[in-house]
C-alpha cells in the first residue's frame, strides 16, 4: 500500500489516462515544461512528448475553445485553467459551447472535455486565487461538476472525468493538494453523481465537499466526543447531485447541516436543502442548516479564518439541529 | 462615419475584375469554364434563396433571419477553394457557403425556423460546423480543429468565417494568436461587410484588419470581396499554404451588407440609403456575369436558365421549410448528455408526462 498526496494522485490519474488512450491531450498554462503551478502535470511532458502535453499562451477562452474544436477532430482534451478566478475568461466558451455543443449537433459529436480548475481558498493566496466557482458551473445544464476531498478519490474522479463522454469540470481543492492518503489507486467505487458516507452516525448528517470535508470530519470527531453521533457525507459530485443518498441520510438521521466555503446565497447548500425537503420532508426534525462562506468576496489572507467555516461553526450548527 | 470598401484604411484590395466586370488582373485563376459557370449559378441561386428567406420571415415561417445579399462572391468564392475534406467554421450568415459545401438548405434553415439550435445538419458529414451566434467564439473552435488535424498529420485545412465586428472580440485575438504560435493549417476569412449591426467598421477598429496578421506572425491580405475571382484565388493560395504546413493566413474580403443586419433590424435608422446605392454598383453577381458572358464563358440563355432554376429552388426550399413540423418536446432533453444522470431522466419524465 502506497501513500499519495492529492497532487501526486492527480498526476498518476493523468499519466494513466495518457497511457490508456492515445487520443488524450493535456494542455494549459505552464502544464508542460514546468509541470503546473501545483505540480499536477509534473514530468508528463517528458514522458509523453510535447505533442500530447503542451503549454499554451495565456488564453483561457482559447484553451477551452480549442478543446471544443479538438473534440470535432476526435481528440479527448484535458485542460487546466490555472486558478478558480482565471476560469472566468473562458466562461463564454464553457457555457455557450462546451455545455451545449453535443445537444446543438444532436449527439453527432461528443464533448469529452475535462476542465481541471484548482479551486477554493485556505492557502492564504492573493485575491482571485481563493474563489468557489462551483455554482456558475453546476447551474449550467450540460456540465458535470465534481470536486474530490482526498488523494485516492481525486485519482478516481479525475480518471472517471476523463473517461466520461460528457464535459466534466473538476474543481481541485488547492488547500488539499499536499494532503496524504494511503491505499491503492483505483477507479472502482462511487462514480460521478454519487456521494459517499465517510463516517457513520445516527443523530445528524453533515454534508460537505472539497476542502471542507476534512474540516467537517474534524467537527464530527468533536461532536461525537460530546455524545452526538455524527454522519459525514462527501458530496463529491455537485452536478449531478446524489439526491438518493441525501434523502436516505435525511430519513435516517432526521437532521442535516451542509458545509461549504462558497457564499451562502444560491450555493450548493440551498440545492441540498431543497432536494432533502422535496424527498424527505416528513422525516426532517429540524431545518437543514448551512455553514458557509459569507456573501462577500473571498477575503485577504489575514481575514481568511473569519470567512471559512470553522470546526466551531460547524459544531454549533450541528448542535442547533440536534437540539431543535 | 461611412464605409467605403475602395479606400477603407487606405489599402486598395487585390482585385481581378473591376466593379464593371473589366479584367484588371489575370482572370485565369485555374478554373475550368464549367466551374466558372457553376460559381455564377450558385451566386444567382443563393441570392434568390436569401430573398426568399426574408419573405419567409415576413410571413412568419422563419424567426429572425440574417441576410447575406452582397456577400455572395465572398462566400462562394472562398468555399469553392476548399477541398472535400477541409472543414469550415461559420458564423450565422454563411448560408451561401453552406450550400456550396453540400449542406441541405432546408436543414440549415431549421435553425432560423426555430426548430433547432446550432447544427440541424450533420457537421461532420458536411464538413461545416454548427451555426455560431456568439461573436467570434467559433474561431477558437477552428483553431482547435486545425490543431487536431496537425497532430494527426492530415492535410486537412480549416477555414473560419467571421465579420469585421468579430475582430473586436477577445476570441478573435486568442484564436489568431494560437494559430500563429502553433502555425496551424487555418484560413481566417473575414468578410468585412462594413457594418456590425449599426456600427460601421471605423467604429470597430482604427486599423486595417488584414494588417493585424503581421502581429500574429503570419501573412494577411486584403481582397475585393465582391470579386469572386479574387476571392477564389486568394483563398486557394491560403489553403495551399496551410496544406503545405506553412501556417495560417488572414484574408480580409471587402464586401458590403446590402440588407439590414437581420430581419429584426431597420438599417434606415443608422445608414444612408445613398451608401447602399453606391454599394449596389459594386454588385458581385453583376460584375461576374458581365465578365463571364463577355468572355464567352456563358451566354444570356445560361443566365436565364440559372434565374429559372433559382426560382424553382427557392420554391422547393420554401415548401420544405413550411412542411417542417415543430420538433417533439423530448428534443429539449435528448442529446444534452451522452451519459445522463438518473435524476435528469426523472426530470425528463416529469416534463414529458
Amino acid at each position: 500500500m502506497s501513500e499519495y498526496t492529492m497532487s501526486g494522485a492527480l498526476n498518476r490519474a493523468l499519466r494513466a489516462a495518457l497511457d490508456d488512450d492515445p487520443r488524450v491531450l493535456v494542455f494549459g498554462e505552464d502544464v508542460g515544461r514546468s509541470g503546473g503551478v501545483f505540480w499536477v502535470t509534473a514530468e508528463l511532458q517528458a514522458a509523453f512528448g510535447d505533442r500530447r502535453v503542451f503549454d499554451t499562451p495565456i488564453s483561457e477562452a482559447g484553451i477551452v475553445g480549442a478543446a471544443v474544436g479538438l473534440c470535432f477532430a476526435g481528440w479527448r482534451p484535458v485542460v487546466e485553467l490555472q486558478f478558480d478566478a482565471f476560469s472566468y475568461p473562458a466562461l463564454e466558451q464553457i457555457v455557450d459551447h462546451v455545455a451545449k455543443m453535443r445537444m446543438r449537433v444532436r449527439g453527432r459529436v461528443d464533448l469529452p472535455i475535462t476542465i481541471r480548475i484548482p479551486s477554493f481558498g485556505g492557502i492564504k493566496g492573493k485575491e482571485h486565487h481563493g474563489e468557489s466557482p462551483e455554482t456558475y458551473y453546476a447551474h449550467t445544464a450540460g456540465l458535470k461538476v465534481v470536486t474530490p476531498s482526498s488523494a485516492l478519490d481525486a485519482y478516481r474522479l479525475l480518471r472517471l472525468a476523463i473517461a466520461d463522454p460528457d464535459p466534466v469540470i473538476v474543481l481541485e481543492p488547492k488547500s488539499r493538494y499536499w494532503s496524504k492518503e494511503s491505499g491503492e489507486l483505483s477507479t472502482d467505487g462511487p462514480g460521478i453523481g454519487q456521494a459517499r458516507v465517510l463516517r457513520d452516525g445516527d443523530d445528524v448528517t453533515l454534508v460537505a465537499y472539497g476542502a471542507m470535508v476534512a474540516r467537517t470530519l474534524d467537527a464530527a470527531a468533536v461532536l461525537s466526543e460530546g455524545g452526538v453521533s455524527t454522519r459525514v457525507v462527501d458530496l463529491r459530485s455537485l452536478a449531478p447531485i446524489d439526491e438518493e443518498l441525501l434523502a436516505r441520510c435525511a430519513r435516517e438521521t432526521g437532521r442535516m447541516v451542509v458545509v461549504h466555503e462558497a457564499p451562502r446565497s444560491l450555493g450548493v447548500g440551498a440545492e441540498v436543502a431543497a432536494r432533502v425537503m422535496e424527498l424527505a420532508f416528513d422525516h426532517l426534525q429540524a431545518p437543514v442548516g448551512r455553514v458557509t462562506g459569507w456573501d462577500v468576496p473571498y477575503p485577504p489572507a489575514s481575514l481568511e479564518q473569519h470567512y471559512l467555516p470553522s470546526v466551531e461553526r460547524i459544531c454549533e450548527a450541528a448542535q442547533a439541529a440536534v437540539s431543535y | 462615419v461611412s464605409h467605403d470598401p475602395e479606400t477603407a484604411s487606405g489599402t486598395d484590395p487585390v482585385r481581378i475584375l473591376s466593379p464593371d466586370g473589366e479584367p484588371v488582373g489575370d482572370p485565369d485563376v485555374g478554373l475550368a469554364v464549367d466551374e466558372l459557370r457553376s460559381i455564377l449559378r450558385w451566386m444567382i441561386v443563393a441570392r434568390r434563396l436569401d430573398r426568399e428567406c426574408i419573405a419567409l420571415q415576413r410571413q412568419g415561417e422563419l424567426t429572425v433571419y440574417p441576410g447575406f445579399e452582397g456577400q455572395e462572391a465572398a462566400q462562394i468564392g472562398s468555399a469553392w477553394a476548399l477541398g472535400r475534406e477541409d472543414f469550415v467554421w461559420p458564423t450565422f450568415r454563411e448560408l451561401a457557403a453552406a450550400m456550396v459545401r453540400g449542406v441541405d438548405a432546408v436543414q440549415y434553415l431549421q435553425y432560423h425556423r426555430g426548430t433547432w439550435h446550432g447544427g440541424p445538419y450533420d457537421p461532420r458529414a458536411t464538413r461545416f460546423g454548427p451555426i455560431c451566434i456568439p461573436i467570434a467564439t467559433q474561431l477558437p473552435h477552428a483553431a482547435g480543429y486545425a490543431l487536431g488535424q496537425k497532430l494527426d498529420g492530415t492535410d486537412v485545412v480549416t477555414l473560419a468565417y467571421f465579420g469585421d465586428g468579430s475582430t473586436s472580440e477577445g476570441d478573435f485575438h486568442e484564436a489568431a494568436n494560437l494559430a500563429g504560435v502553433w502555425r496551424l493549417p487555418l484560413v481566417l476569412f473575414c468578410q468585412n461587410n462594413g457594418w456590425a449591426i449599426s456600427v460601421p467598421t471605423a467604429g470597430q477598429t482604427a486599423g486595417a484588419i488584414w494588417r493585424r496578421a503581421e502581429g500574429y506572425g503570419f501573412p494577411g491580405v486584403r481582397i475585393d470581396g465582391n470579386d469572386v475571382l479574387a476571392v477564389y484565388a486568394a483563398t486557394r493560395d491560403a489553403v495551399a499554404r496551410a496544406r503545405r504546413g506553412e501556417g495560417p493566413t488572414l484574408i480580409e474580403a471587402m464586401t458590403y451588407r446590402i440588407g439590414a443586419h437581420s430581419t429584426a433590424d431597420d438599417a434606415g435608422r443608422y445608414r444612408d440609403e445613398a451608401e447602399v446605392e453606391a454599394a449596389r454598383r459594386t454588385d458581385p453577381i453583376e460584375r461576374f456575369r458581365t465578365w463571364l458572358v463577355g468572355s464567352g464563358g456563358a451566354d444570356d440563355a445560361f443566365v436565364a436558365a440559372c434565374d429559372a432554376e433559382a426560382d424553382a429552388f427557392a420554391m422547393e426550399v420554401r415548401e420544405g421549410v413550411i412542411a417542417t413540423p415543430p420538433p417533439p418536446a423530448e428534443w429539449m432533453f435528448d442529446w444534452l448528455y451522452a451519459a445522463p444522470a438518473a435524476s435528469f431522466e426523472r426530470q425528463r419524465d416529469e416534463a414529458l408526462g
